[in-house]
């Protein structure tokens, strides 16, 4: 945050948006001699909800329902990008104003307030969605009504729109970099998959082993798929024992995974000599399992909380000061900042909020301040982010082992792996 | 050679399998008991039962944290507090609930369903408000943690031993209660034919109250020990939701011993049938599996024969 | 026929005319396009409420499992839709072309047997109907016969709406998976997404729900409704009569399995997917819900019961989500504890005595009060 603030912790929310407040009022200055410059009518030729001095975009993610534990993080990474963007000027001169909707957990409520967002409020983009099932619902209207949408949820590729952006990595960005280091790493021969049933890890996995089997020419010995919600993970166990596989690959989702850690745990398979990677345990995921069932185990993905870089360190300690400071920040909480960041920059590289000239001039657009260090817009929509690989310590944080030395290119259509 | 397995190994695997199988019988008997009493008893369907585990599970990590804090040095033996606080948690709960709401449904049984439904939607907001949204888990002490090896490929888990003593021991009580005390006695003549039962003297609202109330509490104590396997979570009594009622129907309504049998039949089918299908499908087959049984006898296992 | 059942058929009469009014005319008059969708997403919940009004309030077979009936309706209505999104001009980037997305991406190179009769429309419609009520005939059959019933059934048909979730998730291949069959376009070439169409849609629900009501109304009046209420009342001393029990309660599961599957289709119309989080228990159980709040004996109870929970539902998790949760559970107990027929029941037995009353001022000696329905005993 490029903001200077008193260095007092202790300082308290509302203490803080006061602060804010006047900080972006005397930077309004600038805006003005913008707005000027750029008048609305220009900027705006689609009639969305863009005034001289304020821009509506929308938030849309469950704060009821089942998926309200996931989706609270990337509500707080969207308001706090908001706030400092604000804080800094607004966007081409414009503050930004949100909209927020409850999806309830519940795929139609979402089309139905995605559709209110776009058709009603005339919002200029919306950040929002977190499982692939919402994303799917509200996938028609954001094409029917032309809307921009930042998804930020790491995802099972497979799809690319127009009016969607996705900050968070597709499949085969987080999968094969991971799967590459874990075989020089570790001397990996045999891998077990396993996983949720549903279509990410069930895609992922099918991601996973044609690269083990094709492209490293390594062996996978089991591949298994529970319902959502399950917590009896005994049996599995007994097999993996049965085949001791070098390498457990687990795409485990929700509250299953704290049962899975802790029968592991029990079943005394010690994953600090038992090597065992997920694609689908965060920091968020950790608060529930507990740091001590789950030491020692590898996670792939491109942002953990504790990544050493001047971005995070200010990201974080902005996060702790808006949210307090128990709050963790996993992976997808960190790409829900980068949305409306990117939408910022694109829209002032289009000189535009107008959807088709942002879509047009998203790709190459960079993000230089991203806490994972630097993002770029691919023409296919995704981003190109590093790919890293963290260890879990007992405090519920990762330690980072490993991170690509180039920017791994999205490909949600893989060729060969399909 | 079978699938790709030895014949020593194939020992091994049936061991582990069997001893997997015990495991699940050993959870799904303790999820089951305190819903077989109750709808045994009375006839009611509690939708809440789930919830009233997770409220034991909660006080299981109020109290761990309550250690942590207090009494670190008495850290082991926390677990056996904490149950008799779930206990006496959900007991008490389940006393006003019957008190408040049970009681006024008995002649109307698939209405205390809508009802039950109601106040688990109100429990957990409530869980929600109280303890957030997200998961909690709960620390065990080192003791329970960890497996005996018995030979190199066979390992015993211990707090899957725990379990199983746990279940033992609890349904030995119930067992007892059941059978040797006077508020046995006094449960099987109303089960058997309330009116008479009511007019040789027993209060059977008091029975209907104090059953109630127990069985809410050892959904209590079962809540408390999924700490150690499962998740904790304001939504997570809804998991346990289809099996439970399925235990308890499977087994005959009236019947402890019914509950005891079909908890093993349903978690050794599913466990085998885990070891041969992946999980979603053991699941599926399982549950068509008792669905057809059921077809088949539709009494349960166990049915009292008792006249209406 | 007695002055206070014909007092009670004029006031159905009356309440249908008054939904038939509000649904047709004032809704459509009043709200925009956006919300008469939202409303008529609604009314295909009433579907189903309106089926259990004949199955548990008026035959006592509480069925937890609707869910799946709405889900197949609605499955059978996408299949067809999405064959339609998917011809091989539009999917021309996929490994096979002219297969449904979700197919291509789960490595199946040709459509599965059972999806191709849904290239055709009529046999599509049909499936809507007949697929959710041979699946309820099965059960039926296999329960009634046997004479499961009360609570024994509702447990069973709530297991099976578990299967049935687990197998549409875990069969991804072939169901859509936990996404659902999603992005859904046109009907024989005609856009269901347009706002003309959305009208359309709705007035089609609407016609749909009263021919369905009237259905219902009418198998009720008949000789059968009595008997159904026999079986829900005393149930051995119909058979003891000489009545096939078992047959009356497998034709009227399969009529509510039915109706429910008609309100899947419509609701696969105006939503524009279908998705399993509308087949599994909590679904199943909430349906069940709107019944009982609008009144389980009243089929003019049970779809104001649906509107308006589902209203509240809407408005009230918009500003107060943790308000609803408590509210919503507390509504349903005091339905079940002091309200059992629900809407219905406090209209026939609180506000019509009082109208009654002042009706009666002017006409002398009239038997005002009408006979409520028994209290099901189970």
């Amino acid at each position: 945050m490029s903001v200077k603030r008193p260095t007092d912790l202790s300082l308290s929310r509302r203490q803080l948006l006061v602060g804010t407040a006047a900080l972006s009022a005397s930077a309004l200055v600038a805006p003005h001699a913008m707005g000027e410059t750029l008048p609305t009518a220009t900027v705006n030729t689609t009639g969305l909800a863009v005034t001289d001095t304020e821009v509506t975009v929308g938030i849309l993610h469950s704060v009821t329902g089942t998926m309200s534990i996931s989706e609270t993080g990337s509500v707080q990474a969207e308001k706090l990008a908001i706030e400092q963007i604000n804080a800094a000027g607004g966007v081409l001169g414009r503050k930004i104003k949100f909209i927020q909707e409850d999806g309830a957990s519940d795929w139609p409520t979402f089309a139905e307030k995605a559709k209110k967002l776009l058709v009603q409020d005339k919002c200029a983009s919306v950040m929002g969605c977190w499982t692939s099932a919402s994303r799917k619902a509200v996938l028609p209207v954001f094409e029917q009504y032309n809307g921009m949408l930042y998804y930020p949820t790491f995802y099972e590729g497979l799809e690319e729109s127009k009016n969607v952006i996705y900050t968070g990595q597709e499949a085969t960005q987080q999968i094969i970099a991971g799967l590459d280091w874990v075989q020089k790493e570790k001397k990996a021969n045999t891998f077990y998959l396993l996983g949720s049933d549903y279509i990410w890890p069930r895609t992922s996995n099918k991601i996973a082993r044609k690269h083990i089997e094709n492209k490293l020419k390594l062996k996978v010995v089991g591949e298994e798929y529970f319902p959502l919600g399950h917590t009896q993970f005994n049996s599995v166990i007994n097999k993996i024992k049965l085949r001791k596989p070098d390498v457990i690959y687990a795409i485990i989702v929700g509250g299953s995974n704290v049962a899975f850690y802790k029968q592991l745990k029990a079943a005394g398979i010690n994953l600090t000599k038992q090597t065992l990677m997920t694609i689908s345990v965060t920091e968020d995921e950790i608060d529930g399992i507990g740091g001590e069932n789950i030491i020692g185990a590898y996670a792939c993905m491109k942002y953990f909380q504790s990544l050493d870089n001047p971005n995070n360190k200010k990201f974080v300690a902005a996060f702790h000061k808006l949210w307090g400071d128990k709050t963790v920040i996993g992976d997808v909480t960190q790409a829900a900042y980068l949305g409306p960041w990117l939408w910022k920059l694109t829209v002032e590289k289009a000189g535009s909020f107008d959807i088709d000239k942002i879509a047009a001039a998203s790709p190459g657009v960079e993000f230089k301040g991203a806490p994972e260090g630097y993002v770029r817009i691919h023409k296919n929509h995704h981003l190109w982010s590093k790919t890293r690989v963290g260890r879990a310590r007992t405090d519920g944080q990762y330690d980072v082992i490993y991170e690509t030395a180039e920017l791994m290119e999205p490909d949600p259509f893989p060729k060969g792996y399909q | 050679m079978v699938m790709g397995y030895s014949l020593g190994e194939l020992s091994s695997i049936f061991a582990m399998q069997a001893f997997a199988g015990l495991i699940l019988f050993s959870v799904f008997l303790l999820m089951a008991l305190g819903l077989a009493i109750i709808f045994g008893q009375m006839g009611v369907i509690n939708m809440a039962h789930g919830e009233f585990m997770i409220l034991g599970a909660y006080m299981t990590y109020l109290t761990s944290h309550g250690f942590q804090t207090y009494l670190p040095g008495a850290y082991a033996i926390y677990f056996f507090v904490a149950m008799a606080i779930a206990f006496i948690a959900s007991g008490a709960i389940g006393l006003a609930v019957e008190w408040l709401l049970i009681r006024h449904l008995y002649v109307r049984p698939l209405d205390t369903l809508l009802a039950t439904w109601g106040l688990s939607l109100i429990m957990q907001q409530a869980f929600r408000s109280i303890f957030g949204a997200r998961e909690v888990g709960v620390q065990l002490p080192d003791w329970m943690m960890g497996a005996l090896s018995v030979t190199d490929v066979i390992e015993v888990q211990i707090n899957g031993l725990f379990v199983m003593a746990l279940t033992l021991i609890i349904t030995g009580i119930v067992a007892l209660l059941l059978f040797r005390s006077t508020w046995g006695l006094q449960v099987r003549a109303v089960v058997t034919n309330r009116t008479m039962s009511g007019a040789v003297g027993i209060d059977t609202r008091r029975i209907d109250r104090l059953t109630f109330g127990l069985g809410c509490g050892i959904a209590g104590i079962a809540g408390s020990a999924f700490t150690m396997i499962g998740s904790t979570g304001p939504t997570a009594g809804q998991l346990y939701i289809v099996d439970t009622f399925l235990v308890v129907v499977f087994g005959g309504a009236q019947s402890l011993l019914g509950t005891v049998a079909s908890a093993l039949t349903i978690s050794q089918s599913q466990s085998t049938l885990e070891f041969f299908l992946s999980g979603s499908m053991a699941k599926v087959l399982t549950l068509l599996i008792v669905i057809g049984l059921l077809m088949l006898r539709p009494q349960g296992l166990f049915a009292l024969k008792v006249r209406r | 026929m007695s002055a206070a059942a014909t007092n009670n058929r004029n006031l159905e009469l009356i309440g249908f005319a008054l939904i038939a009014l509000l649904i047709m005319v004032v809704l459509p008059l009043a709200l925009d396009i956006f919300r008469l969708n939202l409303i008529g997403k609604y009314l295909t919940y009433a579907f189903v409420a309106v089926g259990l009004v004949l199955c548990w309030g008026y035959t006592g077979i509480l069925s937890l499992g609707q869910g799946v009936f709405f889900g197949l309706g609605g499955y059978c209505m996408a299949m067809f839709l999405k064959l339609e999104a998917s011809s091989a001009a539009n999917t021309k980037i996929q490994s096979t072309p002219g297969i449904p997305d979700f197919m291509d991406w789960n490595q199946l190179t040709e459509l599965p047997f059972f999806w191709v009769p849904f290239n055709s429309l009529p046999f599509a419609l049909i499936a809507v109907i007949v697929v959710p009520a041979v699946v309820a005939f099965i059960l039926g059959a296999a329960m009634f016969k046997r004479r499961v019933g009360g609570v024994y059934f509702a447990i069973i048909t709530q297991a099976l709406a578990a299967v049935m979730t687990i197998l549409i998730i875990g069969r991804q291949g072939y169901t859509g998976g936990i996404n659902g069959i999603t992005d859904l376009r046109t009907l024989l070439g005609w856009d269901i997404r347009t706002d003309g169409a959305k009208y359309i849609l709705y007035f089609v629900c609407c016609i749909l729900l009263l021919g369905s009501m009237l259905l219902a109304r009418f198998v009720l009046s008949s000789k059968l409704g009595r008997i159904l209420v026999a079986i829900r009342d005393k149930e051995d001393r119909v058979r003891f009569s000489g009545y096939s029990v078992g047959d009356f309660k497998i034709f009227i599961f399969c009529l509510a399995s039915a109706i429910a599957a008609v309100g899947g289709a419509m609701f696969t119309l105006q939503v524009g997917f279908m998705s399993p989080s509308f087949v599994g228990i909590v679904p199943s159980i909430e349906m069940v819900i709107f019944a009982a709040v609008g009144g389980r004996h009243s089929l003019v109870g049970a779809v104001i019961g649906t509107l308006l929970v589902n209203w509240a539902k809407t408005a009230f998790s918009e500003s107060f989500p943790e308000l609803w949760l408590f509210a919503m559970g507390g509504l349903f107990i005091a339905v079940a504890l002091a309200f059992p027929r629900g809407l219905a029941g406090i209209f026939t037995d609180q506000v019509l005595p009082y109208i009654e009353k002042l009706w009666s001022r002017n006409r002398r000696g009239q038997d005002g009060v009408v006979v409520p329905n028994p209290a099901p005993a189970e």
